[in-house]
């Protein structure tokens, strides 16, 4: 990183103001419908039935989530194995929205599991079950959230390391706390990278994966969405939109902590963006002509609409956009364009998981009911809540000497790489 | 399409398991019950007069309701198309034939794969195709993600979302109590016109083409069931055409055959996987060294 930015916990705003008061009370909402929903069961909470067992808590909080949080480890492949060093600063905040991404990801699904007690299955060797693809996406994720949750450790060493001071009764821990992080930081600034390197196999494995699911269900899936390379198109599009997603957060978080936007980092590797998305579109395209579906995508059906949409507007809108050297240098155009990325890969991924899915005996068409809605909404607000909370107090964000406020803890700067 | 489907299914596979560096072999050994011994049950819409005896034996059996026996002789419920749901784990329908525009009824209920795409699924193993030839459901391992409703090319699992605390997967069980007792199903054990025979997959395959040879004019010519889907523990045999009927038209392929292809050649020993590490790890050492040259490079300049 760049030896004036540091990532420094951001003190200049306080955590309350009228915005986060209002997405505090939808958060809030939301976990009202939670509650509901443990209560009264999926029956009460959702639309769902035997014709639709999946709805927009697996569409949606599932698995678009898991594609945005996808950020972090292309992020981490670019600064720390592909070593662009001056990517650096990008990559705490990235790290920060996977580990929040897929934490939620999980609270999102344990709403979904009918038996969510019993999530910790799949570990016991005895129930492993190899033939299945949701065992593999679920195993992968378990890891890869503890690899990221190992990765973080360091930032949290770096803030507290030497200053542990709990109130109270708690003090006698300070100490022990205190040389338990002194021992992670030091043990992992060794071995970090394995866990780096281990983090993008893993997400290679599930993001791929995810995109395997509906492939067991050949007489459901409408034949846009049906491909047998689905795995390979999932993977490609959740890497396309890892930089649009740090783009997309970077200049949010800019505008809200009131920092000068990282504009030269940001259109820099947005470069990247219209190559990860064209050899995407490219691979489309070619499934599109060898199954011979081209007729579908212009029949002017609901679906071949939606697949237009999710096309042309996100996928083919910023390609076009972003390899415009002018749009890639405005704060507008970079973020026009990322939000369409983001758009894009994520109603394909609500294409596959619903609009796609066709049962064999439909009663009424599934939409989400007022639970499920409140419950999707609510867990983004709370994400949101907890990323300003993280980096109002723990240093994630880089921020140039002359906008740092006077917080003490400034001063610990660890060499990275 | 001048593609067969089996050649793009599988020049696909392997382009999927090739993007993460697998090397591709599908496993044969991942079904390794013999199913022509397994049991089976032979549906014969023909001969089936829809009493609607075998949905109460079925009730009874499993105690999903205590509803009378009478009340099933209700025809009524015939104007409305049912599934199986949690409730009731075979319902009886009535359809027309087109060709002789005369009603017959069909009974349907879990098939019970030979190659189960619903135990494919399952991300616990909770549903398994035993020896007997039942897929069997094992409700204490469930997590109850519905990935097998999902799965199911026949449409069968049915949940039980009412219940707030332990939901279970419903499905017809092939009486597996019975079985292991060497009884029949109570279905079968009811019916009182032979529409339901009880044995093996063999015996079963030779009875309706025994049937069909005997009587050509009642049936068509087609056991539905014997290689759908690569084979099913019930069967059926209709009097026009399985499209006119509710069971839908399948391929003989395995559903669960593409994605495990996938997940075994992503998989296979864990070899891809680690290469892409060690891949990784290689790039990420070489580079750094070229980074560090570079910089003494500089220094020394
Ligand atoms: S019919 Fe469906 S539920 Fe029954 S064994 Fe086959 S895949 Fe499983
Ligand atoms: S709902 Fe239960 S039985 Fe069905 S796939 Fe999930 S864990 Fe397996
Ligand atoms: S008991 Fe036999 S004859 Fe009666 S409806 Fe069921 S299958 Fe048909």
């Amino acid at each position: 990183m760049s030896a004036h930015e540091v990532p420094t916990p951001i003190t200049r705003v306080p955590f309350f103001t009228k915005g986060t008061m209002i997405v505090a009370a939808i958060a809030g909402l939301g976990i009202l419908a939670y509650i509901y929903r443990l209560i009264y069961g999926i029956g009460a909470a959702t639309n769902l039935d035997d014709q639709y067992p999946w709805g927009i808590w697996i569409a949606i909080d599932v698995a678009s989530g898991v594609a945005l949080a996808a950020g972090g480890f292309t992020t981490a492949a670019l600064a720390d194995i592909f070593h662009k060093e001056r990517y650096h600063v990008i990559v705490r905040p990235a790290l920060l929205t996977a580990m929040l991404g897929y934490t939620f990801v999980v609270i999102g699904l344990l709403a979904d599991l009918g038996r969510y007690y019993n999530v910790w299955h799949p570990m016991l060797p005895s129930m492993w079950q190899g033939n299945s693809v949701l065992f593999e996406v679920g195993m992968c994720v378990m890891v890869y959230l503890t690899v990221l949750y190992i990765e973080f450790l360091p930032i949290v060493a770096e803030r507290f390391g030497g200053r542990v001071s709990l109130p109270g009764p708690l003090r006698v821990f300070n100490k022990l706390i205190d040389s338990w992080l002194t021992i992670c930081h030091k043990f992992l600034g060794r071995f970090i990278s394995l866990f780096i390197i281990a983090g993008v196999v893993l997400s290679c494995l599930h993001q791929s994966s995810l995109g395997t699911l509906m492939v067991i269900a050949p007489t459901k899936m409408h034949a846009l969405w049906y491909s047998p390379i689905s795995p390979l198109m999932f993977l490609m599009s959740a890497i396309a939109v890892g930089f649009p997603m740090v783009i997309f957060e970077s200049l949010i978080a800019s505008r809200s902590f009131k920092l000068k936007p990282e504009t030269k980092i940001l259109s820099s590797i947005a470069t990247y963006t219209p190559v990860l998305l064209g050899a995407y579109l490219a691979v489309k395209i070619g499934d599109i002509t060898l199954r011979e579906v081209w007729p579908l995508v212009f029949d002017g059906s609901y679906e071949s609409i939606m697949f237009n949409i999710e096309i042309l507007l996100g996928v083919v809108a910023p390609i076009v956009l972003l390899s415009q050297r002018k749009i890639r240098n405005s704060v507008a155009g970079l973020f026009t364009s990322a939000s369409l990325v983001i758009f894009g890969v994520a109603f394909n991924r609500i294409n596959v998981f619903l609009t796609a899915y066709t049962p064999l005996y439909p009663g009424k068409p599934y939409f989400p009911s007022i639970f499920e809605i409140m419950v999707t909404v609510g867990l983004i607000c709370a994400l949101v809540l907890v990323y300003r909370f993280i980096v109002l107090n723990l240093p994630v964000i880089a921020v140039p000497p002359s906008e740092r406020g006077t917080d003490k803890a400034t001063i610990s700067t660890v060499k990275t790489a | 399409m001048s593609f067969t489907r089996r050649d793009l299914f599988k020049m696909a596979a392997v382009g999927a398991a090739a993007s993460v560096g697998g090397n591709l072999q599908a496993s044969d050994d991942a079904y390794p019950i013999d199913c022509s011994q397994t049991y089976g049950v032979l549906v014969d819409t023909v001969v089936c007069i829809g009493c609607r005896k075998c949905e109460w034996a079925c009730n009874n059996e499993h105690k999903l309701s205590t509803t009378d026996l009478k009340t099933f002789e209700d025809k009524s419920v015939f104007q409305q198309h049912r599934r199986p749901v949690d409730n009731a784990y075979t319902v009886v329908n009535e359809f027309k034939n087109p060709e002789t525009a005369k009603p017959y009824t069909i009974k349907v209920q879990c098939m019970h794969c030979n190659q189960p795409a619903c135990a494919s699924a399952c991300i616990v193993g909770a549903l398994k195709k035993n020896r007997l030839g039942s897929v069997d459901y094992d409700a204490w391992k469930c997590i109850g993600c519905r990935y097998c409703m999902v799965a199911c090319p026949f449409q069968v699992p049915a949940y039980e979302y009412n219940e707030a605390l332990k939901p279970r997967v419903m499905k017809c069980t092939f009486c597996l109590d019975r079985l292991e007792e060497g009884r029949k199903p109570a279905c079968v054990g009811i019916c009182p016109n032979e529409a339901l025979t009880f044995g093996t997959r063999e015996q079963l395959i030779d009875l309706a083409k025994e049937r069909i040879k005997a009587k050509p004019e009642l049936y068509f010519n087609h056991v539905y069931g014997e290689k759908e889907v690569g084979g099913t523990s019930w069967m059926y045999l209709a009097s026009t055409d399985f499209i006119n009927t509710e069971l839908p038209k399948l391929t003989n392929d395995p559903i669960p055959h593409t994605t495990e292809t996938i997940q075994h050649g992503i998989f296979k020993s864990f070899v891809p996987p680690l290469a892409l590490y060690g891949l990784l790890g290689l790039i990420m050492h070489s580079l750094r060294e070229n980074k560090e040259d570079k910089e003494s490079d500089d220094e020394r300049s």
